[in-house]
Parts: structure tokens; sequence; C-alpha cells
């Protein structure tokens, strides 16, 4: 999908220097430079209390930077965010459309406030209604609506006015798996159709489908690039260990030089190692000392390892870290 | 500053509050309780009131007799006129609430035992009336002895009559009802836009709107539009219970009384918006509310006569819009006078509404920190 749009790659629709942002003594964004091309999908990556809504909410331009610089759109925030504004859709983490009002009074009262032209409203709103599946619902009050429901009107009402940059803040999070795929297919319509997404997540299978990402730690920018590029640089640093007392094995190859995690996968341990030599024939030799028996064997890396990875640095040892995963 | 966000703003208000059945019921409901419970069980004494002195005798005798009635407290003199009439003049502008008249027969009345003095009351005001009664018991000659001799011989006169305007049955619930419309709209304004743009905070409704090209002055006049048309609807139902209940009189013009209102509600919606700004909470609403309403009820003269208050109690009141409000909806319903000649009440609430407005639009920032 990526190559389709490569003409685009150039492009820049965010780019930030430096963006920190404190909170007291708290220094919730820390020094994040990102590149965000336009057109596609882009995601952040990271647990809770990572960065994720405080740097998107800088990035609109609805908290001031305590230092760096910010160009979206080609646009400097937050000095000139009210021109930024007409150009931006917002969906914010909680629900924040007005749940005392119907379907297509939040429609209406999104399209007066955006500005979509008088003689537009209506047909872009039926239009909308019909794209969201919302025909039969019109008259009913937002409250009632269900998770899946609230988050695709949600998304309809930041689209509304056509926006070139939508910023989506963990859409998902209180959504059921089949809503999440229709959600992420509405995402990926919006990207064909030339809009720029930022999503923030903190699911993995979500964030293995943008084009590209960003994972923020503890504030910190730990990595970027796309999916592909981020698993390929872990090529032979993810094993498979298959064993009969899963948990006897973890325990001793926490404590094995080079090992940064090991989580369990069903009956298998997965391990994410540094980047040394010989790490099957070390933890071999270490699960042979204590007198297990367990085939140790290479695996392809994913997005959680490279979570790991990133967050987890040249520590050594996984003991340290209560944390497991993101997920 | 556009017209179509600040009425999708308007009918969004109005969409809700359709919706929101407890504060519709409220806003009837309010009103009425309060009527029938302030106006049934409120009765109101003082001093230092406002007079004005008509001494017509100028004798040796009539001297003795205002000194008297000054020393009582009861009075402080502001104004002397020649004839009762400048004195019901003053009255009826607000400026004195008691006039003591002294005809030039004075001494001739004192020597026939008829009565020798007239006090011309401010009747709005029951607490004045109660205090005219008690100077009407002023002795005549109480700090002259050597007077007295002569008139031993005849029968004790009725010394001073009390001459009550524009409430001469000194019902209490005339003059708390055009309070009252003060009151509840003090309480409800303020509370309704105090929590009106909290809520939305608390809803998490703000983040959506202040990430879109919605203006500060659109969202804070969008909101405070429908609760002007609200608030009539409450004067309304005070004032037509209180005409049928109470037989509250108007005696000025009807138009009067609603400009009166609008100058209050809007400067209590005003106030609500700086309010809303301030508050992370709908309790810190409401409990900020309460801040500005007790030294309102307290303070503006509804419940306690603001002559009798301490001077920087009385710095203080003139800054609640309740007290230049009780002034004017008072002066226009009780004395019959024009917004025109109670023209300092009408510019303290304008320039209230302005300062309050100015400061909430200032204060309410389109950012998150």
């Amino acid at each position: 999908m990526s190559t389709s749009i490569a003409g685009d790659a150039d492009r820049l629709a965010i780019r930030a220097r430096g963006l920190t942002r404190r909170f007291g003594e708290l220094v919730a964004v820390d020094h994040v430079d990102l590149d965000v091309p336009a057109r596609r999908v882009y995601g952040f990556l990271g647990p809770n209390g990572s960065g994720k809504s405080t740097t998107i909410r800088m990035l609109c331009g609805l908290l001031t930077p305590s230092d760096g610089q910010i160009e979206v759109l080609g646009l400097q925030i937050p000095a000139q965010a009210d021109a930024l504004r007409p150009h931006i859709g917002y969906m914010t983490q909680r629900f924040s459309l007005f749940e005392d009002l119907t379907v297509r009074e939040n429609l209406e009262f999104l399209a007066a406030i955006q500005g979509v032209p008088k003689s537009r409203t209506k047909r872009r709103i039926d239009e909308l209604v019909d794209q969201y599946h919302f025909a039969d619902r019109q008259k009913q009050l937002a409250g009632t609506l269900s998770g899946g429901q609230k988050q695709r009107l949600a998304l309809a009402g930041a689209v509304i006015h056509e926006p070139e940059l939508l910023f989506l803040d963990e859409p998902t999070s209180a959504v059921d798996p089949e809503s999440r795929r229709d959600f992420w297919e509405k995402l990926f319509e919006l990207a064909d159709l030339g809009t720029t997404l930022l999503v923030s997540t903190h699911l993995m299978d979500e964030a293995e489908r943008c084009h590209r990402l960003a994972i923020l730690d503890r504030g910190r920018l730990v990595a970027d690039g796309t999916p592909g590029e981020l698993t390929a640089a872990l090529a032979g640093r993810t094993f498979l260990i298959d064993t009969a007392d899963p948990r006897r094995a973890q325990r001793t190859l926490v404590d094995v030089p080079g090992v940064l995690g090991v989580a369990q996968v069903g009956t298998s341990l997965r391990v994410l190692a540094g980047d040394d030599k010989g790490m099957i024939q070390r933890m071999d030799e270490a699960l042979a000392a204590a007198g297990q028996h367990a085939g140790v064997a290479p695996a392809a890396a994913n997005l959680e390892d490279v979570f790991v990875a990133a967050t987890r640095g040249g520590v050594t040892g996984a003991g340290d870290r209560e944390r497991e995963h993101a997920a | 500053m556009s017209w179509r966000r600040l009425w999708a703003i308007v009918l969004k208000e109005l969409r809700q509050l359709r919706r929101d059945r407890v504060t519709l019921a409220m806003i009837i409901g309010i009103p009425i309780i309060q009527l029938v419970l302030f106006g049934y069980a409120i009765n109101f004494t003082l001093r230092g009131l406002n007079a004005g002195i008509a001494d017509q005798a100028g004798t040796a005798g009539s001297r003795a007799l205002v000194m008297d009635m000054l020393s009582s407290g009861v009075i402080a003199p502001v104004a002397v006129a020649n004839t009762p009439a400048a004195l019901m003049e003053m009255i009826r502008r607000g400026q004195i609430s008691v006039g003591v008249v002294i005809p030039p027969d004075f001494e001739r009345r004192r020597i026939d035992g008829r009565e020798v003095a007239q006090i011309l009351v401010d009747g709005s005001d029951t607490a004045v009336q109660s205090a005219a009664a008690q100077l009407a018991q002023t002795p005549i000659d109480s700090a002259r002895p050597s007077l007295r001799a002569p008139l031993a011989s005849t029968p004790a006169p009725a010394p001073i009559s009390v001459v009550s305007f524009y409430n001469p049955q000194r019902l209490s619930t005339v003059n708390i009802v055009p309070g009252l419309i003060g009151v509840i709209l003090t309480m409800t304004m303020v509370l309704f836009t105090g929590i009106a743009v909290v809520r939305e905070r608390e809803r998490g409704n703000m983040e959506l709107l202040i990430a879109t090209p919605l203006t500060s002055t659109e969202l804070m006049i969008g909101k405070v539009l429908p609760y002007i048309a609200i608030g009539l609807v409450q004067a309304s139902v005070i004032l037509a219970l209180g005409i049928w209940l109470f037989h509250v009189p108007i005696r000025g013009s009807v138009l009067d009384v609603y400009l009166a209102t609008c100058l209050l509600i809007l400067a209590s919606l005003a106030l609500g918006l700086l309010i809303s700004t301030r508050a992370q909470s709908q309790f810190q609403a409401m409990q900020m509310t309460f801040f500005v309403f007790l030294p309102s009820i307290l303070l503006s003269g509804f419940m306690f006569p603001f002559a009798g208050m301490p001077k920087f109690a009385q710095w203080f009141a003139e800054i609640l819009p309740l007290t230049h409000f009780l002034r004017l909806i008072r002066g226009v319903m009780l004395r019959g006078a024009s917004l025109w000649e109670l023209w300092g009440e009408v510019l303290a609430l304008a320039v209230f509404t302005l300062v309050m407005m100015t400061a909430a639009i200032l204060r309410f920032r389109k950012r998150l920190d």
C-alpha cells in the first residue's frame, strides 16, 4: 500500500523538533522529533502515560509546548493554531459529542461550527449517515449508542468538514474487535482519499496496520519507521522456546546475559535478546544447567518485540521492570 | 463572529434544555415555591434612614422636636426642603426614605392638641415604615420640660401622624415580591451559566469545541442568549403570582420592569460565565455561586435594610448586582419611578455586566493549559 503513494512521501504533514511539555516536575513529552508524511496513517504506539495524548494536543494547538518547534500543514503551532483549526479534525479519547443530542443533531451542530457551507450541509450529513451506517438511528440520542457506534459517530463528526489532517486519540480503546476492524477500514478509506491520519494506540495489532509509526515511552520517542523496518531491525534477536515448564524456564532465561525480555505465549516462551552472537547456544546451556529440556528456535520479530527492545534498550535482564508489554 | 456558529450554539443549548426535564421543572418550580414561602413567611427595625426635613414653623419648639427625632438615631438628615411636595418628590427619586414635615402652625396645633407634625414614609420598604411608627412615638417636649407646664391641662395629644406612601397597609409581601424576582434570577441565572460551561468541560465536550474554529465570544454569547429567555419567563411567573396572590402593584411601566429585569439577567449571566471559566467541576461552580448568592440575599437590602448596615458592608453591597436591581425594581414597581430617573442604578448594572463579560471572554482560553 505504501508504494502506491510513494510520490507523496517527501511531503510532510507534521514536522516537530525537540517537542517538550512539562507539567510541574513531570516531563510528559521529552524532546520528541516527528516527521509525519502526508496522506498516510501514522501510528503513535505507547503504553498509557507515555505522552501520546499530550503530544497530539500540542500538535493541534490545544496545549502550549514548554519547548520545541511544531509545523503542521505548513503553519507554525501554537502561534498559527487558529488558522490551522479549519483544516484539522480531532477525535478525542473520550466520547466528546453531546450525549443529549441525537445523531443528526450532533452532525448538524458540527457542520455549522466547522463552517460546512449551508447549501452542502444537508447533502454532507446524508452522505455521512449513509457511510457510517446511521440511516435508522438518526433520531437516536448519542448517549444511548453502543461503544462502537459512538466511535463511528465521533469519526463522522471529525471528518464532516473533510479535513486534510485527522488526529485520533486512542479511537478504539472501548470498542469490540469487529467494530475495530470496520473502524480501521474507514481510516484507510480516508487515507486513500488523501487525508493524513495520526492515530494513537496501545494495541500492537493496530500499530501493525499503520503505514509508519512512532513508539513513545515515558515521554520519549524510542523508535520510528514503517512496521517492516522496525521488525527487520530485530532480525536474529527473537526466539521461540518450546518447553514442558514455561514458568521455570522463564525464571532461568531472564538471568541469561543478553536476554532483554521473556514473555509466555501459550505453552511456549518468546525471548527477545540483545545484538549478541551465539544466543541460542547460551540459552541452551543455561536451560541444560538448570536441568530443563527445551528447544530453542529463531522466530520472526513482531511489533511487541520492537516495543520491548525499544523501551528496554540496553538494559540486560527483564526483572527490573514490572510492565511486561504495552498491550 | 459568525452568526451561523452563534446560532448553532444557541440551538444546541435549547435542544439540550428541552431534554433536561429536571432543569425545566426547576425553572418554573423555583420561583413558585420561593415566592409562596418568602411571601407568607418573611417580615422584617433600623437606624440611619436618609431623611428630609421640612420645618415650615421654624420655631424653637419645632427645632427641638426635630432634634429629638434625630437623637433617636433612626433618621439621619440628608436634605432640607420647604414644602411637603418637595419631600415627596425626593422620596420618589429614592433620595430619602423618610420625610419630616412640621407645618407653619405648629405652635397653634400644639396648644390645640392637634397633630403637630407629619412623617412621610417610603412604604415600598416595610422596614422604613416600622421605623416611622417608632419616630411617631417621639414625645413632643420631653427635652423642654419648661414647655410642659402650660400644656398640663390639655389632654395628651396624638402628636405626630405617619403617612405611608406606596404601601399604605404595610404589607411586606408588596416589597418582597419585586425583591424576589431579583433573588431568584440571581440564583438561577448565575448557577445555570456557571454549570453550563463547566458541564461541557467535565463531559469532555470542551476538548472537541476548542479544536474547532468556534471563537470564545461565540461560545460565551451563544450560551448566554437562551438563558435570557428563561430569566424573563421566571420573572413573568413571579410577577403574575405576585399580582394574583399578594396584589403587588406595578405603578411604573411594565416595560421598565422588564428592562430592569433584563439588566439583572445579563449581569448575573456574565457573572456565571466568569465563574464557569474558573471552576473545574460543577460542584465548584455551585460553591462559587453560593459565595455570591448569600451576600446578595443578606447585603443587597432584600433581607436586611441597606441603611442599617455598617459602611464597609454597604460598599461591598454596591458591587452586587442585586443591590442595584432592588433599588430599580422597587422604584419602578412600587413608587412608579421611571428607569431614567434611576439612571445611576442602570449604569451600575451595565458596567458590571460589561466588566464581567469581558473578563469571562478573556479568561476563556481556547487551550487546555
